[in-house]
């Protein structure tokens, strides 16, 4: 099956999923603009790494099965891979700025757990 | 069986890896699945990583679906508060949670729930007391969080990992 012989109720759902992801890895990046402290900003990406993430690789894994006419479910090592990965950046981010907040006095600074 | 396996969820992980790689299976595929999946956890043994013993994997996957339902959920909150839809004022700041989970596995799974769950921030865990920091953008009531938390996530953790 080539992408002219694609059904057009496949077309739609797969057009939908990576324009809702998108929407949501965008919404993500305005937030890291809009959010004013960086506790706050750091939320933001996140949502591009979990929902956007899912949402287009849903989409990218239907388009894929229909075309090459069975289940292709290779996508998924991509959201494993990153479900996996993002924890270890943000906890670093997190830990760096709460060391340089304390060290700094600064009045925002998270209390010691 | 140990000398051969040591770490069988290892090898099921890397063997069904590389046949999601390269699907769709061949007979030559397999074997080559079946050799990655004996050989590599050997070399991982250089590494000593510590055996994870699952004690009740029907709950893994309730506990995956309740996190799934939460991932969507906090994502679309955290969309409203940045988009400037959620009304009223919003507080933010930090919690402190007392664990009682003191496996790492399930530690380190419980930082990926709570990374995966946009609203909610790993910030510090101190292993001697076992106190997590987390900071969370919509902070309407502290207790409520830390009971989410304990038990949402922690109480399947601990029946899962023990």
């Amino acid at each position: 099956m080539t992408g002219a012989d694609l059904p057009l109720w496949a077309a739609w759902l797969v057009s939908v999923l990576a324009v809702t992801g998108a929407a949501f890895s965008l919404t993500g990046a305005i937030g890291l603009v809009r959010l004013k402290t960086f506790y706050e900003r750091v939320h933001a990406p996140t949502l591009g790494a979990t929902l956007g993430m899912a949402l287009i690789l849903c989409g990218s894994m239907l388009l894929l099965s229909m075309l090459e006419g069975r289940l292709v479910l290779r996508d998924a090592l991509i959201g494993l891979f990153l479900t996996v990965t993002t924890p270890v950046t943000l906890l670093l981010l997190a830990r760096a700025a709460a060391h340089r907040d304390r060290h700094e006095g600064n009045p925002d600074a998270p209390p010691k757990p | 069986m140990r000398a051969a396996l040591p770490y069988p969820l290892l090898s099921a992980a890397l063997a069904l890896t590389w046949l999601l790689l390269n699907a769709p299976p061949t007979p030559g595929q397999l074997v080559l699945a079946l050799l990655v999946g004996l050989a590599i956890p050997h070399v991982m043994r250089a590494l000593r990583p510590r055996s994870v013993r699952l004690r009740a994997p029907g709950r893994l996957a309730r506990l995956g679906i309740i996190v799934l339902y939460d991932m969507l959920r906090s994502n679309i909150d955290v969309a409203r508060v940045i988009l400037g839809l959620r009304r009223g004022t919003r507080r933010t700041g930090f919690v402190a949670i007392p664990l009682d989970l003191r496996e790492p596995f399930g530690i380190t799974i419980l930082a990926i729930i709570l990374t995966a769950t946009p609203g909610t921030l790993w910030v510090q865990y101190d292993s001697d007391t076992g106190r997590l920091l987390m900071h969370v953008l919509d902070l309407t009531d502290g207790d409520a969080w830390v009971r989410r938390v304990k038990d949402r996530y922690e109480r399947p953790l601990m029946e899962i990992f023990a």
